[in-house]
């Protein structure tokens, strides 16, 4: 694992190209309008709405121990494994011994903060298996060797000519061609091929239900479905916040969770 | 491993907090219109869907000639074997691979986000609505409701094993922010609106 560089020193040579900040500036801008906008069309519901969610995290901040318990055996009940991970190093290591358990030298993965933060990608690398990024921000950000620049938009850093040349290099896009489109496909090309040949999919969790065992996981992409429903095996990697403890407390969440990060009103994919 | 499990919990339980925080009343939400179908078309539209009004399954036939899809059809609704194969039974998932439109049933939809749910009993295979070119969800007009909330009272204490809210095609805009359809799951999303 390499040292992660300082934060003041990265902004220094962000902070030197001033067009780019200005650039970088107006895309988060505008993002933070559309997340305002959304919300004004909840606007008799959104502040209630807000306060409702806190509480229940708040409950659950209170009642910890029993929900991740209660998960546990509803999650037990439904045929999932569940394993317990104290620290990073150990998270990683189950995750080596299910791959190894599998046979699999190969997965696909869908976006986890998470496992970003376990640097479970670089320990993988180390012990020789190949893992494909799916999301495509974050194949993008994986094709680079750099890591995401925001937990909702990856590679929002990235201006699309970037994004052409990298593609040319590594997918055979033609040379100067920025179309989002054509990028686009050409990764849904790519990552097809993973999907159809990977046996084992690796996907973070958005919500878990404690009185149901159950898990959700918001994709626009469907990338997270489209590894899981085509491999043998699904490892789904949740910290402890992700816990909430009933099914209908997803009806405030779900009612927040897209608005606030991208100003939609639902992601298009949350199965459980 | 289940020594960590013990560990984690004992920690858990000597620091979190020990007052009462009771969990919020949800019925505090109720619906904010009563123009379901209006809403719901609205917003499936907005979010690149697209809404076909059909009286029965003979129209979505006659549409689906009319307007068709250059490739394997495949369906879980028996009324369009004629048109569609019937979707395999659980077998291997990458059969479906080459599925150029999948159609399926949608129990309920929602307004507020123009999202259908739909179950696996009533798409076969898991991967049949992600996997497809092109996706097709049969809903009755009258299975809306206003938002999340009666969403989930719908759902309380159903046994639907997999089940997924699906609002609109697969989309990305991680490229500078210019919105793609089509990502990595179906490019069209068509909910054909069924007359009772």
């Amino acid at each position: 694992m390499s040292a992660i560089p300082k934060h003041p020193e990265l902004s220094q040579r962000f902070n030197a190209d001033e067009p780019r900040v200005d650039w970088h500036d107006a895309t988060l801008w505008w993002i933070r309008e559309k997340r305002d906008k959304a919300a004004h069309t909840l606007s008799e519901d959104w502040e209630a709405l807000r306060a409702a969610a806190s509480a229940i995290k708040d409950n659950v901040l209170g009642n910890l121990a029993d929900y991740l318990t209660e998960f546990e055996s509803k999650a037990l009940a439904n045929g999932a494994i569940v394993h317990w991970a104290a620290d990073a190093a150990e998270h990683n290591r189950i995750v080596l011994s299910i791959l190894q358990e599998a046979g699999a030298q190969r997965m696909v993965k869908s976006k986890s903060m998470l496992t970003e933060e376990c640097h479970l990608n670089d320990f993988l690398a180390e012990n020789g298996i190949d893992v494909v990024d799916t999301d495509l921000g974050e194949r993008i950000v994986q094709l680079a060797e750099e890591p995401p620049s925001h937990i909702v938009m990856p590679c929002i850093h990235w201006k699309k000519e970037e994004i052409g040349e990298l593609f040319h290099e590594h997918l055979g896009t033609p040379k100067g061609n920025a179309d989002p489109q054509l990028l686009t496909e050409a990764a849904r090309q790519h990552l097809r091929d993973k999907f159809l040949t990977r046996k084992v999919a690796l996907t973070g969790v958005n919500f878990a239900i404690a009185e149901t065992g159950e898990f959700v996981v918001c994709t626009n992409e469907g990338n997270a479905d489209m590894g899981v429903h085509l491999a043998d095996v699904h490892i789904a990697c949740m910290g402890f916040e992700k816990i909430i403890p009933r099914a209908e407390d997803l009806g405030v969440f779900l009612r927040l969770l897209a608005r606030s990060a991208t100003g939609q009103p639902i992601t298009v994919f949350q199965p459980f | 491993m289940s020594n960590s499990r013990d560990q984690i919990l004992a920690k858990v339980r000597a620091n979190q907090p020990q007052d009462e925080r009771p969990l919020p009343d949800l019925g505090l939400f109720p619906a904010r219109t009563t123009e379901l179908l209006d809403q719901f078309m609205t917003i499936l539209t907005l979010i690149g869907g697209k809404v076909q009004r059909v009286s029965n399954y003979a129209a979505i036939e006659t549409h689906l000639r009319e307007h068709p899809y250059p490739g394997r059809m495949v369906t879980s609704i028996p009324a369009l074997f004629s048109i569609a194969e019937p979707i395999p039974a659980p077998s291997d998932p990458h059969a479906l691979a080459n599925v150029e439109l999948a159609i399926i049933s949608g129990e309920f939809g929602v307004a507020e986000n123009g999202a259908i749910w739909v179950t696996e009993a009533n798409f076969g295979q898991r991967v049949a609505p992600f996997i497809c070119q092109h996706l097709a969800v049969v809903l009755p007009v009258d299975q809306l409701c206003p938002n999340m909330h009666q969403a989930y009272q719908r759902l309380q204490g159903k046994d639907y094993g997999f089940g997924v809210f699906i609002a609109g095609p697969s989309k990305t805009a991680d490229i500078e922010q210019s919105l793609v359809l089509g990502a990595h799951g179906a490019r069209t999303m068509t909910a054909f609106l069924m007359d009772n």
